[in-house]
């Protein structure tokens, strides 16, 4: 079980909470997170990520164990500690403008 | 009794104000989608509960709203615009080639005959349809297709396609303007398009008659005469009377003919309303006094309407899509402006109130008239 932390707006868009909880099957890396999110959610479609290229937006990062893994290849694997729901993963909306 | 919907698209969320007849007493709702970017709301002609709403902003991108029930509940639809074929290149601000990319859906134009199709105005310039109540979209390639692509630059606010007008009488005809790259028309349902920009003047281009690369900022139509037209140029307030196939200007005596909105009375087709901007680097009202202006004779003779409107010290701007009018038997005007303000008159112009004060700036307008 994987634990997700979304920016306020996009809270709001899924009508979840502060934290939401998703089953990934296998080992989980990026883009397993965000296939089972959109999956979940498909409201978030195009939102963190392009909706073809899957190219995650400018202005939103990826972290989890105080690590930034926005730059990370889709298929990376997670931490450990997101792996077994000891740590969440965030979604950022990067502090820009307003 | 009949009422108005006013829908009123901001820099930070979307707002429902609804009044009866009268148009005195007003109930505020929203802010709907708040904090996001909603540059365009507009209903269903055939039915005013059906409203679709562009959402976006710049770290979750374009969505898509609809409401069945007026704007009392939303639910988001398809936000999937993808170019058809391969997307080829537009010119850049320095002139150089630069590759078509979606940014945002300004403009939305339900079909005047089905609930469930709308035709979206996107940046960069392209028009999409949907049939299925905007769960999906698909580009019209025949506008991008025209061959003129190439030669398209965009505006200071980007190269979008801003206006959207269809022919109540023939729905296969449609207009669009594109800034700036200017307008065009379809008489086949999109399929095809060709530029009608003949008599247009642009100074600020290398060829000031080019066929495209007008800046254009709206056109407006009154639905008994579709053939004419209005325009607000970049500079310009213009005129056709043969669906585009030639413009003459008609800013006659207007103080500054640069400008963004202009629509058209619902029950007089020559009567026109424009707001006066001071220049393109100056985007507020001359002498700081908000004034309408309206012309009775479909141009070139203008008077300004300035009751209730602040005659001093005012520099707001009033963006392009932020100007409609309403069908009640006294024809009701709404403007909004960047200020956050939304003023309504409800006879035709002659007297101002404003309905709201303090919205974020408003970016656009749109009426429905109830029954």
């Amino acid at each position: 079980m994987i634990r997700i932390i979304l920016p306020q707006h996009l809270r709001a868009l899924a009508h979840v909470g502060a934290e939401l909880k998703l089953d990934v099957e296998g080992r989980p890396t990026l883009c397993s997170v965000l296939d089972a999110l959109e999956a979940r959610y498909p409201m978030l479609r195009g939102t963190i990520r392009d909706q073809v290229t899957h190219a995650r937006r400018p202005f939103v990062r990826f972290f989890a164990c105080e690590e930034d893994l926005s730059h990370e290849p889709p298929n990376a694997l997670l931490p450990d500690a997101v792996a077994s729901g000891a740590e969440p993963f965030w979604v950022v909306g990067a502090i820009a403008g307003g | 009794m009949s009422g108005v919907r006013v829908l009123v698209g901001t820099r930070k969320g979307a707002f429902i104000l609804s009044a009866d007849g009268k148009r005195e007493k007003w109930d505020v709702s929203g802010p709907h989608f708040a904090g996001w970017e909603i540059y365009h709301l507009k209903g269903s002609p055939v039915d005013s509960n059906r409203l679709y709403a562009s959402q976006s902003s710049g770290w979750f991108g374009q969505l898509m709203q609809r409401s069945s029930d007026g704007g009392k509940t939303w639910e988001p639809v398809g936000n999937k615009f993808v170019y058809d074929g391969v997307p080829g290149t537009h010119q850049w601000y320095d002139g150089t080639p630069h590759p078509w990319e979606f940014k945002r859906v300004w403009h939305l134009e339900p079909s005047v005959t089905d609930p469930e199709t709308v035709y979206a105005g996107v940046e960069d310039a392209a028009i999409f349809r949907t049939s299925d109540g905007g769960q999906t979209w698909q580009e019209l390639p025949g506008l991008r297709g025209h061959g003129s692509g190439p030669r398209w630059q965009p505006g200071a606010g980007g190269m979008c396609l801003h206006t959207i007008l269809i022919d109540p009488s023939d729905p296969g005809r449609m207009y669009i303007a594109i800034s700036a790259a200017g307008a065009f028309r379809t008489d086949d349902a999109g399929k095809t398009w060709r530029p009608i920009n003949r008599g247009l003047r642009s100074e600020h281009i290398p060829d000031p008659t080019a066929e495209v690369g007008h800046c254009v900022h709206r056109i407006a139509m009154h639905r008994s005469r579709p053939g004419v037209l209005f325009m607000q140029k970049h500079w310009d307030v213009m005129r056709s009377n043969d669906a585009g196939e030639s413009w003459q200007e008609v800013s006659g005596n207007l103080p500054t003919d640069f400008g963004f909105a202009i629509d058209v009375h619902a029950h007089e087709p020559e009567t026109i309303y424009v707001v006066p901007i001071k220049s393109d680097s100056e985007h507020y009202p001359l002498e700081g006094k908000l004034r309408v202006y309206r012309s009775r004779t479909g141009g070139n003779e203008w008077e300004p309407l300035t009751k209730g409107l602040p005659q001093k010290d005012c520099y707001v701007n009033v963006l392009r899509d932020a100007m409609a009018v309403d069908a009640l038997d006294s024809c009701g005007v709404y403007f909004g402006t960047t200020g956050g303000q939304v003023y309504v008159s409800s006879d035709a112009g002659d007297n101002w109130a404003p309905i709201v004060r303090d919205l974020p700036a408003v970016v656009s307008v749109e009426v429905q008239t109830l029954p």
